[in-house]
């Protein structure tokens, strides 16, 4: 029995480390690999297919989403700029109304200035009007008499005294509007601002201002006479138009229907039906791709669980021989780590790497579709970056597999001193332990360190290659948007595919060397699946009933040869065994006796010859036929995690306790069990008090329960002391009366009162016959038997 | 875990500081990114802006990329500098703290268990310290500061980042509280899965014997569909995760656009433009306030695990040495190759019972003094009293009439020539495992090797091999039998020249004839040197000059073979169990 010496590697509750990526091992043939898993995996085709279906939609409302963004961009950004258009319309209508045509039509008709004869006679005979004021104004009648110039007639009219004004600009209606004197001579005082169109320092009437401005409609919203007076007073105010800053600053102080109408405008409605749809978008690609991460999950597991299942039922199925050349850790390993490995890149991977390339194919499009110039700048300057990561990982590749080469090399030596430990120290070699040990801690720290820091290297370097895709996109995006090409909206929508241009990259790099680890597990586990069966038994035509069997058994020349050896191990093996006859099997190691034990119980196929068990051959008998006539117990004390009494009773049903005590008893053991606390509950497992020899004393009661014509006990005291051997040998003894027995036993003494003993050397019997017999004949046996008592 | 970063030197410090200044710059570049991007996009915005600005800008932001790509670059060196050193020294540390473990506590650690604390365990600190170093403080530092550099942006967006930060917080905790305890049961199922597998491989006769294919095929089956169930739910449970974090992270976006949305509609013109960029860069450093959070729930995540690693490097390191080496170098009494055990009596220290209870006995120089007695009855603790494998509880072991505890133990070990029952291989060849060690005498010249390999009845299977004595020898010895390996094992014990043989069970594999010739030889070999033999069988100690019988720890007789016989019960037993009364007598 091969011994276990690869332990599985352990692995810790969420799978490997984060950020160590360990390269991993590549299958010897990707294509036939992934191709078999393909194959494999067709039952699930519906299934695998509506999860990549799903998997796709979402991938491809994750590349819309970044255009919808975009939108919202742009209508939020449209509420930062000034409606210009409206802005110069406004300027233009309102200033119409100050130009110096209407002005010379429309200001006598509001100052309304009626210089006749009754007015002056009116002014000069009033008495509340001073001397003076009235000498003022002969004086300047006088003086307009020779005037043409409205403006200065207007000049020094204004600059008549009150009194006198009062009368001659008498309040008046105009158009509806009512104008009194006293707006009448604001008006006439600030008649040179209103013809310079600087409005800035005086302040107009309202009942001027609803003269001078008509109201009008603009987008909608109605302008009246004062907002228009008002916007005009606050434009003259503005210094240079072209500084951007200080017309927003003006705008601010804008009456509210200017406002409206030049201010910025966004559609609210407009954002939160993008917002709606962004939302919407975003929470089905979740939801798609959560189903199908759920449908992944469920595949990946149920076919792990298939590929178990095909493992364990394949280990029952497989020739004694294939566990010779394999060791129980690789075959454990296939169980566990590699179905885990598949089940895992299955889940992670399979469907990451069909959303990845989505991704990536779909925000290329995306981006060229949007704008070319932006796209190549997106896609180059990511690809300056990538170029540099390959160039890092190539070169990093040789330092992880140092890593983990140093790594096996120094863990090999720690568990080669350790399990040694007595030795070492016994012979002084902690010196020489500690040399190796620290030049190979050495080794690992300075590989450890490289691999670690290259390792650590490549996120920053991602997050660099992601802000250079990002200032380059900025930096072509603002000269084209500057040119009037683009909308900002579409460097937002950019710099979201820029990311989602990156990511999947580095995303697909990771799961092409999962799928390669994916592709040698499933080599492995398909290679131990296919591997040859034990022949079929279709020859087998007959049966025997245990409880008819007499109990014969003849060798008839039979020759075994091991699969790999290039000597038969069992040469010409010929003798009979007679029914309730003990016969032992005696020689040195190596000469075939557990061989001719495992022909016996058809564990191999006998290459020529014939066992015949009662005359018939057991060609024509099934193994199980066969099993089920032997009971057998062997050196190895094999005992599984379980009750004692499970221990016992095994695979058979309808056993009592009752029974199980009374094989207990036999073989000694029963007292002991009972000290356990459970007594025949308690559990057994690797680690327990439960010593060697009690162990095969449990497997002794285990085969004692069976009842069988014939027995087989290779070995099977060997664990004991000879003390307690002779009390199994009593109870053996009482249960090998009557049946057939083979004992294969190191101890002589074991045998000595066999009926039968075969002394065997390289594959052949060369002397047999009882202890006496033997003795007598002074040969091989008599020398082997002698030798124990010699010094 | 801090008492075990107690074990950083000054010099790691130091670099562990640099590296959090590195890092500190790392983030405060990175932070300053956002700032550029800000300008360039009111640049894009305004009219009449000028492209050298952009350009301008656009370098900045790059120069301040590459800055932090580089510091990150030198914190990572940094970091893994102080990883690296910090696990070599950790590992040196608990190797040379097992090399001086005593056999009964490296029983009590069982020897599976030391390893992988020296393996394993330290691996998982070790990036625990790396990416502590740098993403530990990395994250923290990030979230503080972003969080600070938004919080005057607006109440509102601060309002929302947090909410959403919490939301994913939430989400994770709930996921880790739902699966966590579900990984562990997993854990359970894998080991449950090989062990079952294990079962079926080691016991693959029985099981065709008894017929009990489908037993096992059931028993796998049943776990098998525990194991699966068990794994969906927890990988369901989990795969909720993404789809959440990335609806989270797109939604906050999406909100900081409409909160900005109302907030410029809502302002003057003047700030509109202001809010407009305000709003870009805050969905920036939303994203980085949360991955930052995120990183922060995935150390604590990785935190438990570290810990129970760090609990059981330390639980190693704390066990304090039981054996501890004397100091006398030389031979003070002028004895030779003796060996007496004063009233001896062991026991272990928790346990009630005595494994050993007063022995006493000498051997003096050439005697062959056997040890026999049933499984149970102490004899290899007994054997092992004289390498100190173990300290006797009560009473003396002499060697060359001085107390074993008083000798320098590399002085000591050179007087003994001990054989385990397991035979112990190295990785190496067949010459370099006999040699190997050091008795105090010089290199073992291969001359040497050939002779004891020739004593211990090795030569003939040596020579069958491939390259002869250069042969290579696979770790644990898996190339060779177990008769072969204990022959090399003995092999080892000859060409160290001891004075004193200690043969623990050591003949157990081979057959009667082998064992016969070579304690022959061996007899030969070492007239002069005292041997101590442990043996199950009659016949390998029948003739030796003084024979211990010991039943359950105590001594039940002592004499040769003759005088046993007829003084001694349990000796009787254990011989007529073996030989006829006739033989006895013949012998």
């Amino acid at each position: 029995m091969p011994s276990n010496t690869n332990r599985p590697p352990r692995r810790g509750p969420m799978g490997g480390g984060r950020g160590m990526s360990v390269p991993g091992e590549k299958a010897k043939d990707f294509k036939g690999a992934v191709k078999r898993l393909l194959k494999e995996l067709n039952k699930f085709k519906i299934l695998m297919l509506l999860s990549i279906i799903l998997a796709i939609f979402s991938a491809v409302l994750t590349i819309l989403a970044p255009d919808k963004l975009s939108e919202l961009t742009d209508e939020i950004s449209s509420g930062l700029t000034v409606n210009t258009d409206n802005l110069q319309e406004l300027v233009n209508i309102t200033t119409e109304n100050l130009n110096e045509e209407r002005l010379k039509e429309i200001i006598p008709q509001i100052l309304d200035i009626n210089i006749d004869q009754n007015t002056l006679n009116y002014i000069l005979s009033n008495e509340n009007i001073s001397q003076q004021d009235k000498l003022e104004f002969q004086e300047a009648i006088t003086d307009m008499s020779n005037m043409t110039d409205e403006s200065q007639i207007y000049s020094i009219i204004s600059s008549l005294p009150e009194s006198i004004l009062e009368s001659l600009l008498q309040s008046t209606n105009l158009n509806g509007v009512e104008i009194s004197s006293q707006d009448k001579i604001a008006l006439l005082k600030s008649i040179q601002n209103i013809q310079d169109e600087n409005l800035s320092n005086i302040d107009l009437p309202e009942s001027i201002q609803n003269v001078l401005f008509s109201q009008f409609d603009m987008d909608g919203v109605t302008i009246s006479p004062s907002d228009q007076y008002e916007f005009l007073k606050i434009m003259s105010t503005m210094s240079d138009s072209s500084q951007a800053q200080e017309l927003y600053s003006k705008l601010d102080q804008m009456p509210e229907s200017i406002k409206t109408v030049v201010e910025p405008f966004m559609n609210i409605d407009d954002v939160k039906k993008i917002a709606i749809t962004l939302i919407i978008m975003y929470c089905s690609s979740a939801i798609l791709s959560f189903i199908s991460s759920l449908t992944m999950t469920d595949i990946a597991n149920k076919f792990a669980k298939s590929l178990r299942t095909r493992i364990s039922k394949k280990i029952n199925k497989l020739p004694l021989s294939y566990f010779d050349q394999h060791s129980i850790g690789d075959i454990l390993s296939r169980v566990t780590n590699d179905v885990d490995t598949i089940a895992q890149s299955m889940n992670q991977s399979l469907a990451s790497l069909v959303t990845n390339i989505v991704l990536f194919l779909g925000s290329i499009f995306m981006m060229f579709y949007t704008n070319w110039i932006l796209a190549l700048t997106a896609i180059l300057s990511s690809l300056i970056g990538f170029v540099g990561m390959t160039f890092i990982l190539n070169k990093s590749q040789k330092y992880f597999i140092a890593r983990q080469e140093e790594l096996g090399n120094l863990n090999g030596h720690i568990e080669e001193i350790y399990s040694g430990l007595n030795v070492v120290k016994a012979y002084n070699g902690v010196k020489d332990a500690n040399i190796t040990f620290d030049k190979l801690n050495q080794k690992v720290c300075d590989s450890n360190r490289k691999s670690q820091f290259l390792s650590g290297l490549m996120q920053p370097i991602m997050a660099f290659i992601g802000n250079f895709g990002y200032v380059a996109v900025c930096i072509v995006g603002a000269l084209l948007t500057l040119n009037g090409n683009i909308s900002f909206g579409v460097i937002v929508a950019f710099i979201t595919y820029v990311r989602l241009f990156t990511n999947p990259l580095s995303q697909i790099a990771q799961a092409m060397t999962s799928l390669q680890s994916t592709a040698a597990a499933s080599e492995r586990v398909f290679e131990f699946v296919d591997e040859r069966e034990m022949s079929d038994q279709k020859q087998a035509t007959k049966r025997l009933d245990k409880s008819k069997v007499k109990g014969n058994i003849e060798f008839d020349h039979v020759v075994f040869q091991y699969e790999n050896n290039d000597k038969p191990t069992i040469k010409d093996f010929t003798a009979t065994a007679k029914a309730g006859q003990k016969v032992a099997i005696v020689g040195p190691t190596g000469a075939g006796k557990t061989t001719m034990v495992n022909l016996l119980m058809k564990f191999y196929e006998i290459n020529s010859g014939d066992i015949r068990i009662d005359g018939v051959s057991t060609k024509y008998l099934t193994r199980e036929n066969i099993h089920d006539l032997f009971t057998m117990v062997l050196q190895d004390t094999w005992l599984f995690e379980g009750t004692v009494k499970e221990n016992i009773v095994y695979n058979r049903k309808n056993i009592s306790d009752e029974e199980v005590e009374e094989v207990c008893k036999e073989v000694g053991i029963h007292h002991f069990i009972k000290t356990l606390p459970q007594g025949y509950n308690s559990i057994l497992n690797e680690n327990d008090s439960v010593s060697a020899g009690q162990r095969q004393l449990l497997t002794i009661a285990r085969g004692m329960l069976e009842d069988a014509p014939f027995l087989i006990l290779d070995e099977a005291t060997s664990n004991v002391d000879t003390r307690t051997e002779e009390l199994v040998q009593k109870a053996m003894d009482k249960l090998t009366e009557g049946r057939t027995s083979f004992i294969i036993a190191h101890r002589l003494s074991t045998i000595k009162n066999a009926d039968l003993i075969l002394v065997m050397k390289e594959g052949n019997i060369i002397e047999q016959g009882n202890h006496d017999e033997l003795m007598a004949k002074n040969g091989a046996y008599a020398e082997l038997y002698n030798s124990q008592f010699q010094l | 875990m801090f008492k075990l970063l107690k074990n950083l030197t000054k010099k790691d410090i130091l670099l562990a500081i640099i590296c959090i200044a590195l890092i500190i710059g790392q983030v405060g570049l990175e932070l300053k990114m956002p700032d550029y991007m800000s300008e360039i996009t009111r640049l894009v915005q305004t009219e009449g802006s000028q492209m050298k600005d952009i350009v301008q800008n656009g370098a900045y932001m790059l120069a301040c990329a590459f800055g932090s790509l580089i510091f990150a670059a030198f914190a990572g060196y940094f970091a893994s500098s102080v990883s690296s050193n910090f696990s070599m020294r950790t590992r040196k540390k608990v190797f040379d703290k097992v090399a001086n473990l005593s056999t009964q506590e490296v029983k009590q650690f069982s020897t599976s268990s030391l390893i992988t604390r020296t393996t394993n365990d330290i691996t998982q600190i070790e990036m625990l310290v790396s990416m502590g170093l740098q993403l530990m403080i990395k994250a923290p530092v990030t979230a503080v500061w972003a969080v600070l550099k938004i919080l005057n942006k607006g109440w509102q967006w601060s309002l929302a980042t947090g909410i959403a930060v919490i939301i994913l917080l939430s989400v994770i905790s709930i996921l880790i509280s739902i699966v966590m305890p579900r990984f562990k049961i997993v854990q359970k199922l894998i080991d449950r899965i090989n062990g079952v597998t294990r079962e079926n491989l080691t016991g693959i006769r029985v099981v065709r014997a008894f017929n009990a294919e489908e037993y096992q095929e059931n028993k796998f089956e049943e776990v098998n569909n525990r194991l699966t169930r068990q794994q969906i739910f927890n990988q369901k449970t989990f795969s909720v995760l993404q789809p959440i974090m990335n609806v989270v992270m797109h939604i906050l976006t999406l909100f900081i656009y409409i909160i900005g949305a109302y907030l410029i509609k809502e302002a003057l013109m003047t700030d509109k433009l202001a809010i407009f960029s305000d709003m870009i860069v805050f969905s920036s450093y939303a994203m980085q306030v949360i991955l930052s959070f995120l990183m922060l729930a995935m150390i604590f995540m990785m935190l438990p695990r570290a810990e129970v690693s760090a609990d059981r490097i330390n639980e190693v390191l704390d066990t304090d040495i039981t054996i501890k080496s004397g100091k006398v170098k030389e031979n003070k009494t002028g004895e030779v190759g003796t060996v007496e055990f004063k009233n001896v009596s062991f026991k272990y220290p928790d346990a009630d019972e005595y494994l050993l209870k007063n022995i006493s006995f000498k051997a003096n120089k050439g005697d062959v003094v056997a040890f026999i007695g049933s499984t149970g009855s102490g004899k290899s603790t007994l054997i092992n009293l004289v390498p100190r494998f173990y300290d006797a509880t009560e009473g003396e072991v002499l060697v060359d009439g001085v107390n074993v505890k008083e000798y320098d133990s590399e002085f000591l070990f050179n007087k003994i020539g001990y054989v385990p029952q397991k035979a112990v291989m190295f990785n190496g060849t067949v010459t370099s495992n006999v040699a190997y060690g050091d008795n105090g005498k010089g290199e073992i010249s291969l001359d040497k090797v050939k002779e004891a390999i020739k004593v211990a009845q090795a030569t003939e299977f040596v020579e069958k091999m491939d390259d002869k004595y250069d042969e290579h020898i696979a770790q644990g010895g898996t190339n060779v039998s177990g008769g072969q390996k204990q022959r090399l094992s003995i092999a080892r014990a000859i060409a160290r020249d001891p004075e004193i043989y200690i043969f623990d069970d050591s003949f157990s594999a081979l057959d009667y004839k082998t064992d016969y010739i070579l304690r022959k030889e061996l007899k030969k070999y070492t007239k002069d040197a005292t041997t101590l033999i442990v043996a199950q069988r009659i016949g390998t100690i029948m003739n030796a000059d003084k024979i211990i019988v010991l039943d359950e720890g105590k001594v039940a007789g002592i004499g040769t073979h003759k005088e046993l016989l007829k003084s001694c019960d349990v000796y009787q037993q254990i011989a007529l169990s073996q030989l006829s009364k006739e033989e006895l007598e013949n012998a």
